[in-house]
């Protein structure tokens, strides 16, 4: 049989991961420990020096939202292993092979332009001025797939009110780290680096509007854009930008990475739309990742209810 | 003997996809796996049959035209694979989805239109149709050429940014159809000269 079946195995069946990760941190220790008598140091922090920031480190704290859908998430294997981040390969199995390269601490994250507080966060410093939620939401892909993720995460909205906006302040542009040696995915020129994202204030300011650090309860992979990234689940997920360095506050709307490839086919709003094809491709219908025939897609990724006010009078064809 | 093992080998990426599907090891979404891994390897083989040709003239192995149908055949099997795929995994039989799809996208009608092209070719394939086309098989057979730029296009189209891999096929295809071209101009301008002749067609014109 060539076509997977949904597992019946149940994701909190799994054996759980921090019991895996203590068993390794024992390990770890317990190799620490010998060296470190030998040596007369304390090595586990040597051998391991970013283990706080670890993927698959448990996050303490994160709180449930009502704002999460009650569909079964994709498993962690499929979320972690098929993943389109550019700046490592545009092969969708690239990114979990390649992003271990990545450095996520010490990472900063600029916040800037038109606001009265601007300020360069340490992200641990950053990931604490909201209490951490989990989201459970459906991610749709511009490319005709879609997954259920638990992110874990808080509001963009928390660091927008901590920043001030100025009255000049229209839209927000983020930006992705830009070290080939770290992502030598850009090495290759596939698309303008650093990778460029926007979003209008009304659309950051949006409750479902979250930076994410975590996933599963556990801290974000690398090859799902740790440290931060962001999450908006109306959009398309290249909207979601990963591993961000600098969010500016701006009064012209920002020019994405994707609009600068190819204008005609990717828009400033790129809002999942079944009535708005992508010029080669139909987006009407979706394969949730795991399922074998693919289902309807829905307006605005099934978050009409809470976000179709922010578009009222707007042609979605136009502004696609 | 080496038909039988290359016959063989040409069996392996469809062997390759049903022993990682049995042992579910084709990632989150094994539809895409085997809908690009059918289409690359048509586009494969298509390659490797228009390669017969100048490799003969190079090396003078006139025995490679042996393989010929035979690698045209499998870049006809894994074509019907992959356009099984598309019907079947990926729309699901719907009729109307799919008569709506193939006039609108651009990159499906293009690689629909290499398929039905190809459908004639692989009919036609047979000694005995050869024998009884005669010369018209040779301007049936013609239709390769269209039928994979057609492939390489519907490739290119279908790509989002990265156009690495399309352009490797794009490259081989335009050296193997460039030096058919060569070959034909250098045999009419040589044609040219000899005047009052029985025009001699160059072997390169009357093959594919």
């Amino acid at each position: 049989m060539l076509i997977k079946k949904r597992s019946d195995i149940k994701s909190s069946e799994i054996t759980d991961r921090s019991t895996y990760l203590n068993r390794r941190k024992f390990l770890i220790d317990a190799a620490g420990s010998l060296v470190g008598i030998a040596a007369g140091i304390s090595v586990p922090r040597l051998l391991d020096p970013a283990r706080d920031a670890h993927a698959g480190v448990k996050l303490n704290g994160v709180r449930k939202s009502p704002l999460s859908t009650d569909e079964t998430p994709n498993s962690l294997k499929d979320i972690t292993t098929y993943n389109n981040f550019y700046e490592f390969g545009t092969d969708k199995y690239s990114p979990a092979k390649y992003a271990k390269s990545l450095v996520t601490r010490p990472w900063t994250v600029a916040v800037e332009g038109e606001i009265k507080h601007p300020k360069v966060y340490d992200i641990d410093e950053l990931i604490k001025i909201s209490p951490l939620e989990e989201r459970i939401y459906r991610l749709r892909c511009v490319e005709g797939w879609s997954m259920v993720i638990p992110w874990v995460g808080f509001p963009l909205n928390a660091l927008i009110n901590q920043a001030q906006p100025t009255s000049k302040a229209r839209y927000i542009e983020f930006k992705t780290l830009f070290d080939p040696k770290q992502m030598p995915g850009q090495y290759r020129g596939v698309l303008e680096w650093s990778y460029t994202e926007g979003l209008r204030m009304d659309e950051a300011m949006h409750p479902l509007t979250i930076l994410a650090v975590g996933l599963y309860g556990e801290v974000l992979p690398n090859q799902n854009g740790a440290p931060i990234r962001l999450v908006v689940p109306w959009k398309y997920g290249f909207k979601s930008i990963k591993s961000i360095v600098r969010i500016r506050f701006v009064e012209k709307q920002p020019l994405t990475a994707w609009m600068k490839a190819t204008p005609h086919e990717y828009g400033f709003y790129s809002n999942v739309n079944p009535e708005v094809d992508h010029p080669r491709w139909s987006q009407a219908r979706e394969r949730r990742i795991g399922e074998f025939s693919k289902r309807k897609t829905l307006l605005f990724n099934g978050y009409a209810d809470q976000v179709a006010q922010l578009y009222q009078g707007m042609d979605l064809k136009t502004y696609f | 003997m080496i038909k039988g093992l290359l016959f063989l080998a040409s069996l392996g990426p469809l062997a390759w996809l049903a022993l990682n599907g049995y042992a579910e090891n084709l990632g989150a979404n094994p539809i895409e796996v085997i809908t690009r891994t059918t289409g690359t390897w048509t586009l494969v083989f298509l390659l490797i049959t228009l390669s017969i040709t100048p490799l003969r003239k190079f090396s003078g192995w006139h025995w490679l035209i042996r393989l010929r149908r035979m690698f045209g055949l499998f870049a006809f099997f894994y074509a019907c694979l992959h356009f099984t795929t598309y019907i079947w995994l990926d729309q699901f039989f719907d009729l109307g989805d799919i008569a709506r799809d193939i006039p609108k996208r651009p990159f499906i009608t293009l690689g629909f239109l290499s398929f039905v092209l190809l459908v004639p070719l692989a009919l036609t394939s047979s000694s005995a149709m050869i024998r009884r086309l005669g010369k018209g098989w040779q301007q049936l057979h013609r239709l390769v050429y269209v039928i994979a730029i057609g492939g390489v296009v519907h490739f290119m189209w279908l790509v989002k940014a990265d156009q690495r891999q399309p352009l490797i096929y794009g490259t081989v295809l335009t050296l193997l159809l460039g030096y058919r071209l060569l070959a034909r101009w250098y045999a009419k301008r040589r044609l040219g000269f000899v005047s009052g002749g029985t025009p001699v067609p160059f072997r390169g014109m009357t093959e594919l």
